[in-house]
């Protein structure tokens, strides 16, 4: 793995300078690095990870969705159309009870029920859906909310 | 009421000097907003698939005493684990104990050997508990001071300089605490070949193996003549991040288990069930985290390293452990000193290196087993503050 990645998914805010300090490379290394993966596409963007449990403006939902496949692409443009929604936050093709599962985010309930009959619903090939709402959650992209690991009264020193 | 309960303590254990870091410890410890390199065990928490087992052990009323030699399950496990890594087999059977830590075999190892007036030679600086350890069993320590132009690695001819009639043990901590040293392999041979010599036991803690960044591990029980007489210490605390759990191992020709285990089923029955759980789990899935967390050690070791020899503090590069140790006699001041000012007025703690005996004297113990963020802030508040303090 491209070093400054891997350092980077180790999960700590580090500037880029501080990135060239810890792995031993010059500041433009770092930069061209970062180039190469948005490049390559190997990364997409760059967002931080929000602790939903302090967004109180958004609800986010869960949609299992049956389409029918078409002749041509199977699931591809269907997927790909219902992809392009801003609502839709991850999108992916299932194996099992169904077919497409959507992880969509909107202000409050009402604009998510909006979207699953007016937008969604409504779509030609969309045969069901199903909606399930996240209430709280536990575990968000790798971090824990359950609080602090370890142990806080740790002390400053030890042999 | 005056305390006059002194007056019943008995003679050696008076005798044995309050740890001369203790003042200091208690200073560092009011210094909430101190960054601290002065920690000697993992940041990491335990992986958590090792947390589970205990906790599954708990669910399973798993609550009793164990054999006194631990479970045989753990220590089968502990026999493949140490014939992989070590290249020296054991008999889970006779020749393994799981006690509480390498801390408590230390204890049961000098105890099960030493004759009051045996002498035990040790390399410093080392681990804070091996001389009092050594006095706790009667026994006179003897140090061989090792030099960073050496990596702290103990030379051959130190060791025949510093032996002596009455001689039975050496003990041995590569990669070491607090200096990261390691010795490579050929003078490792030389050093088993004169204790074979002499006729000496050798007490080789190796809980740091795991940590070696460059280099295969090497144990000196695997060689010539060795494994009849080593005691292997190992234990969980440092790879797999377990220090709370308080478990460790020997691993030693059975006589000599034997002796020990009878110290530890009087003093300690047996080490505590769930933590053995954990163990036998740590063992068997611990190794991809064991890893990831040692990688991570390996390129802080990297940048902590460097940033203390930008700052002209010379630091030979640790090749094991978590700690780097640097030479701050360019400062001016001791190492009791240095630490002092610089817990007060850089905030950031780090261990003088007389803690870990008089041949600490002019270094500091860095542990790096800290964020990058920690590390990069308290190396630049270092700086700044050399900056200012030396001429
Ligand atoms: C060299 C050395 N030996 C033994 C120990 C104690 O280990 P345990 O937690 O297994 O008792 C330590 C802990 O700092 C150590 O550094």
């Amino acid at each position: 793995m491209n070093s400054v990645l891997q350092l980077i998914m180790e999960g700590e805010s580090l500037t880029t300078a501080q990135m060239a300090e810890v792995l031993k490379i010059s500041h433009e290394e770092v930069e061209k690095q970062l180039a190469q993966l948005k490049e390559q596409g190997k990364v997409l963007g760059w967002r931080p990870i929000l602790n939903p449990d302090m967004d109180e403006n958004s609800v986010r939902a869960v949609i299992e969705v049956k389409i029918s496949p078409e002749r041509e692409g199977g699931f591809d443009r269907l997927a790909q159309r219902i992809s392009q929604f801003e609502q839709v936050e991850n999108c992916y093709l299932m194996s099992g009870g169904y077919d497409l599962l959507l992880f969509v985010r909107a202000q409050n309930l009402r604009k998510v029920a909006a979207f699953v009959y007016e937008r969604l619903a409504t779509i030609g090939g969309v045969v069901s859906t199903s909606t399930h709402f996240i209430l709280r959650p536990y575990k968000e992209q790798g971090f824990l909310l359950s609080g602090q690991q370890g142990n806080p009264d740790k002390p400053m020193i030890s042999a | 009421m005056k305390d006059n309960s002194q007056r019943f303590v008995a003679q050696h254990v008076a005798g044995i000097p309050r740890s001369g870091i203790r003042d200091f410890f208690s200073i560092a410890a009011e210094m909430k907003d101190a960054i601290s390199l002065g920690i000697g065990e993992p940041d990491f928490v335990t992986p958590w698939h090792i947390r589970e087992a205990a906790i599954y052990a708990l669910e399973k009323g798993k609550t009793s005493y164990t054999d006194n030699r631990g479970l045989l399950a753990l220590r089968r496990e502990i026999s493949k684990y140490v014939e992989k890594r070590f290249e020296v087999s054991y008999s889970p059977e006779t020749e393994i104990l799981v006690g509480v830590g390498v801390s408590e075999n230390i204890d049961l190892a000098l105890r099960a050997l030493l004759n009051p007036g045996d002498k035990v030679l040790y390399h410093e600086p080392c681990y804070v508990s091996y001389s009092p350890s050594v006095a706790l069993a009667f026994g006179e320590a003897i140090a061989v001071p090792t030099f960073a132009k050496d990596n702290f690695a103990i030379t051959p001819e130190a060791l025949i300089n510093a032996w002596q009639p009455g001689c039975k043990i050496l003990m041995l901590n590569f990669p070491t605490n607090p200096t990261g040293g390691t010795v490579d392999k050929k003078a490792l041979e030389k050093i088993a070949a004169f204790v074979v010599e002499k006729d000496m036991v050798v007490i080789s803690d190796e809980i740091y193996s795991e940590l070696t960044f460059e280099g295969e591990h090497t144990s000196i029980a695997s060689m010539p003549g060795m494994r009849e007489r080593t005691i292997l210490l190992h234990g969980f605390s440092k790879a797999f991040a377990m220090t709370g759990f308080r478990i460790g191992y020997a691993c030693a020709p059975a006589a000599i288990i034997e002796a020990m285990m009878k110290i530890h089923q009087y003093c300690m029955m047996c080490a505590p069930i769930l933590s053995q759980e954990a163990a036998i789990e740590a063992l068997r899935n611990g190794e991809s985290a064991m890893l990831e967390m040692r990688e991570q050690y390996h390129r802080r070791r990297d940048y902590v390293v460097a940033r203390f020899n930008e700052l002209g503090l010379p630091c030979h590069l640790p090749r094991g452990s978590f700690y780097a140790f640097p030479d701050i006699s360019s400062a001016g001041l001791s190492s009791m000193e240095f630490a002092t000012r610089v817990i007060h007025e850089a905030k950031v703690a780090m261990v003088p290196g007389t803690a870990f005996g008089p041949s600490g004297a002019g270094f500091v113990r860095a542990a790096f087993s800290t964020s990058y963020e920690n590390l990069i802030e308290a190396t630049e508040r270092l700086g700044r503050w050399l900056d200012k303090n030396r001429k």
